[in-house]
């Protein structure tokens, strides 16, 4: 294996003939800020309101309206920039983009184009081979547009502005992407991060995540980049990678033709699989950017910044080490505990609820095991989880200490779903508890031993397997209660 | 008694507040006044009706603490103003009515104030003499066919006329100064960032400004003392210590600094804008001043520059008159068509002018040439103000390098339309305050104006300099009514 190699371990290749080709990809992705207020103006920002009626004056673009700076989606792009390790830039300036469209009303977007608020960071992902490093090039704000809806009136274009002027953070990232699944790993990580920060809820079915998708090949092993294209707008995980996926292959095939790439803006069509050209170079829109006089260079101190990075809580990649080093857990386990906020939270509200006497192997197998099965098949966040941290923690606690068995566990578990009940309230109105008690096991036991006399004697000559058939009839005569290590020293002890 | 129309406001306020008129009256006099001068084409829309009525009810209740107790004022229709229609002089706004009111015109409200009327303009404020409005060419009471400047033509018509005690009118480069010299008014613009520009219809939003427009300079302090506030609506609004302009008004300018600037001796400059200026310098001895020669290096620079920025600014700002939301709507086979056919009904062919000179100078592989560069010299023009502040306390110039001229004369040749304001356009790129006072008349007795231009924020002194200088002056108006019948 070469360098290359081995540092871009989740590569995706393509043969054809005798060449390898690898696929070269950057992100720019559009998240929406959380905040109560548009980066402009005091409208509302919720989602999902009548059609437009969270829009001010300033919004719909009436004249002597002017926009006036949302210090706090400011904050929020800042926080963003402190958690992809970026610097952040003292003065940075809004401009503007021009050009027509139904819905946006100024003519203009307010955008940031030669000075982001947010300069050069990185972002770590979690391989399945290990680490991987992308480049952030830049963060920065601008104004979403409306939304143009053409499916509702047969001969007219109906415009909502409810979501023009909403503060969006651009994050550009360098070309340092290799596969689809570096992709997933790349997206789900800014994502973990952002909603650690509270900066972009991050939920892609609502538009909060959207991405345009810059893609190029080259031979494996060549260090210049090829001609790329940007698809526009691609709003989940699953079509950016089917993008990618069709998109490199169209581009390779093009090369093999000995055809050009013409570097254009495109399209991924969902239903059909595949990508169509937009707009090429040539017809792209000239924006005429320039520093919007409406509004000052926005100047930041490094007070302002220190004060931000006080407020800065653990992210994942800390949150990770921490839990390695605190509760022995593998880096696997820790690396799918942090990834969303939520997860982490109630694992570590569970650890909290467990005591002194925990068992981080059970937490950790129950939240990944019984738990996420659940939350998958309801098709539900950890957030309304139907069991509560601490109801599962004293769930962990009753195996622990012996008083239910890990098989009766499960049991008592479902019977928790229904409206997060008490374990132990379950374990003693079932009468679920453990059979602990040596005596009574040894009672149990010898007329088991009794009944099966043969059996007995067989094993006694040698045939070990049998030792399993007395368990059985053993917890089976339990009703599944008793304790199994107890069961095992009996059994050993007496036969 | 003389007339209540060409008194004074600072006389009308007095009678006012000494309860010798009541405001009803003074409403009563200017709107008849103004009814019987529609020849002049100041108003594009009349508020004549709610003027008498909103007076009435200020005399029920009246409230004599107010800066503008009652006063009727006309404003340029260049402020949206609530519920009356807001045009900018503009087709495309024909029939707009915002339901929101502009900083400065509600803070003339707040005083007391009462609109009596919305005042024509160049269209989105870009002409110099009031010939670009969709709704006609507005006359200069001065003579017959004689423009009044522009773009606050309107204003500065109704003002010379005595239509409307005060009124307000907008600068971006010269929209103020340049109307009031040619009506023989004073006309102030404020340094950038004193008056909002919240609710001011946009043209240029780096060097608009809104500023007084009145018959003598302490009518000028009195309005700015009412129109200048910080605003957190407006971005650029400045939150500095505002003077009481009228009461610290002085005419003690003993040892005051005034810089002559040589790079504003033109060619081709009249004689008499030349011996005027040289009287204003002899006045401005009078008081007390001294005079020093100065150098604004980059002067002949600023023209050009603004004639880069301003239309750039105003590409993007007028884009927003789509035809999609509010104001004129073309009907259109496409959004495209629709777009194209709105913009080419709704605007002049200067508006048009300059919307393409606008988008030419952003444009990639041009922006660098034109844009980016009048954004260096714009900050040699400033530098070049700032160096001459270390010597000076305010610079004397003409406000204009002409006398007005006839409706016609100049509107089919837009490179002679835009010298006029060659004096004026320097002071807005370095955002300073300017103000023009009538300072004495042309071989056709039409007026003439001085600028004196001040430090950033010294508006004060701008004015006192103005009060004292207008004492020796003594110019008035001989207006002799001629369009009414």
């Amino acid at each position: 294996m070469d360098g290359i190699m081995s540092k871009n371990n989740s590569e995706y290749l393509i043969e054809r003939n005798d060449n390898i080709y690898e696929v070269v990809i950057g992100l720019e992705v559009h998240a929406q800020v959380t905040s109560n207020s548009k980066l402009f103006s005091s409208s509302s920002t919720k989602f999902g309101a009548e059609p437009n009626t969270q829009v001010s004056l300033v919004d719909a673009a009436f004249p002597g309206m002017l926009p006036v700076i949302n210090e706090y989606c400011v904050k929020q792009a800042i926080k963003t920039g402190i958690g992809l390790k970026a610097k952040i830039n003292n003065k940075s300036v809004f401009d503007r983009k021009n050009y027509f469209y139904a819905d946006l009303p100024q003519g203009y977007q307010i955008s940031q184009y030669k000075y982001p608020i947010v300069g050069e960071g990185n972002v770590t992902l979690d391989m399945p081979k290990g680490q991987k490093q992308v480049g952030i090039e830049r963060l920065h704000l601008e104004q979403d547009a409306g939304k143009s809806i053409h499916d509702v009136d047969p001969s007219n274009t109906l415009v909502d502005l409810n979501r023009s002027g909403v503060a969006l953070m651009e994050i550009v990232s360098k070309p340092d992407l290799r596969s689809p699944d570096e992709v997933n790993a790349y997206i789900k990580k800014l994502r973990s991060i952002m909603r650690y920060l509270g900066t972009c809820d991050g939920n892609m079915q609502e538009g909060s995540l959207r991405a345009d998708v810059n893609v190029s090949v080259r031979i494996k092993g060549s260090t210049d980049l090829g001609t790329r294209c940007e698809i526009k707008n691609v709003n989940s995980i699953k079509f950016m990678q089917m993008a990618i996926i069709y998109e490199a292959n169209r581009q390779v095939d093009l090369i093999e033709k000995g055809e050009e790439i013409d570097q254009e803006t495109r399209l991924f069509d969902t239903k059909k699989n595949e990508t169509r050209s937009m707009r090429s170079k040539e017809d792209a829109h000239d924006y005429r950017y320039f520093p919007d006089p409406d509004l000052l260079p926005l100047e930041i101190t490094d007070k302002f910044i220190d004060q931000l990075k006080s407020e800065i809580p653990e992210l994942p990649d800390e949150k990770k080490k921490r839990f390695i080093d605190e509760f022995k857990i593998s880096p696997y386990e820790a690396t799918i505990l942090v990834s969303d906020i939520d997860t982490a939270k109630y694992f570590e509200e569970v650890v909290a609820k467990m005591g002194k006497n925990r068992d981080m192997k059970l937490a950790v197998n129950w939240i990944t095991g019984e738990l996420f099965a659940v939350l998958n098949n309801k098709n539900i966040e950890i957030a309304q989880s139907p069991i509560s941290a601490k109801n599962l923690a004293k769930l962990i606690n009753l195996i622990k200490n012996g008083t239910i068995s890990g098989k009766i566990a499960k049991t008592i578990f479902e019977l928790m779903l229904d409206g997060d009940i008490d374990p132990q309230i379950i374990v003693e109105e079932k009468g679920l508890k453990q059979q602990s008690d040596p005596k009574a096991l040894e009672t149990l036991i010898d007329k088991i031993i009794n009944d099966n006399r043969e059996k007995a004697i067989e094993y006694k000559q040698g045939k070990e397997k049998l030792f399993g058939f007395f368990v059985g009839q053993a917890m089976k005569a339990s009703g599944g209660k008793a304790n199994p290590k107890l069961i095992n020293e009996i059994l050993k002890k007496k036969l | 008694m003389t007339e209540i129309t060409s008194l004074s406001l600072f006389e009308l306020i007095k009678n006012i507040k000494e309860k010798k008129i009541s405001s009803n009256e003074a409403a009563k006099s200017f709107v008849d006044r103004s009814e019987k001068s529609k020849k002049l084409n100041a108003y594009v829309t009349e508020n004549f009706e709610n003027c008498l009525q909103l007076s009435k009810e200020f005399d029920n209740k009246p409230n004599f603490d107010l800066k503008l107790p009652g006063i009727p004022i006309a404003v340029k229709d260049l402020f949206c103003t609530n519920e009356v229609r807001t045009t900018a002089g503009s087709n495309i706004l024909n029939n707009f009515v915002p339901s929101y009111e502009s900083t400065v015109t509600q803070n003339i409200w707040n005083e007391g104030g009462i609109l009596l009327g919305k005042l024509n303009c160049d269209e989105f404020a870009m002409g110099s003499s009031n010939e670009t409005s969709f709704f006609g060419n507005v006359q200069n009471p001065i003579a017959k066919d004689l423009v009044p400047g522009g773009s606050s033509g309107g204003s500065s018509s109704a003002l010379a006329a005595n239509l409307t005690p005060v009124t307000i009118g907008t600068d971006t480069g010269g929209s103020i100064r340049q109307p009031a010299s040619f009506t023989g008014t004073v006309g102030l613009k404020p340094t950038y960032g004193s008056c909002s520009r919240y609710g001011i219809v946009a043209f240029a939003s780096s060097l608009d400004q809104a500023g007084p427009m009145s018959k003598d300079v302490k009518d000028c302090s009195i309005l700015l003392e009412v129109i200048s506030s910080f605003d957190k609506k407006d971005s650029t609004s400045i939150d500095f210590k505002r003077n009481n302009y009228s009461s610290e008004l002085t005419r003690n300018i003993k040892g005051i600094k005034i810089g002559i600037p040589k790079e504003y001796r033109v060619d081709g400059m009249p004689d008499e804008i030349e011996n005027l200026w040289k009287k204003g310098i002899e006045y401005a001895k009078d008081c007390g001043a001294e005079i020093i020669d100065i150098s604004l290096p980059h002067t002949s620079y600023a023209l050009p520059t603004y004639y880069i920025v301003a239309p750039a600014e105003a590409s993007s700002n007028l884009a927003r008159y789509d035809g999609v939301k509010y104001g004129l709507r073309s009907s259109g086979e496409t959004l495209i068509d629709m777009y194209e056919k709105t913009r080419s009904d709704g605007f002049g062919e200067e508006v048009k002018r300059r919307i393409m000179i606008g988008t030419y100078v952003l444009s990639s592989g041009y922006y660098d040439a034109y844009y980016l560069k009048a954004q260096k010299v714009r900050q040699l023009i400033k530098q070049d103000f700032d160096q001459a502040y270390n010597k000076v306390d305010a610079i004397l110039t003409p406000s204009t390098p002409s006398s007005a001229f006839k409706i016609g004369e100049k509107s089919n040749d837009p490179v002679s339309m835009y010298l006029n304001d060659i004096f004026t356009v320097p002071v807005n790129l370095a955002g300073l305050p300017g103000i023009s006072i009538p300072a004495g008349t042309d071989k056709n007795n039409y007026p003439l104006g001085l600028q004196i231009i001040g430090k950033p924020f010294d508006e004060q002194t701008v004015l006192n300099i103005a009060y004292s200088m207008e004492e020796k002056i003594n110019y008035k108006n001989n207006i002799i009514d001629w369009w009414m019948e």
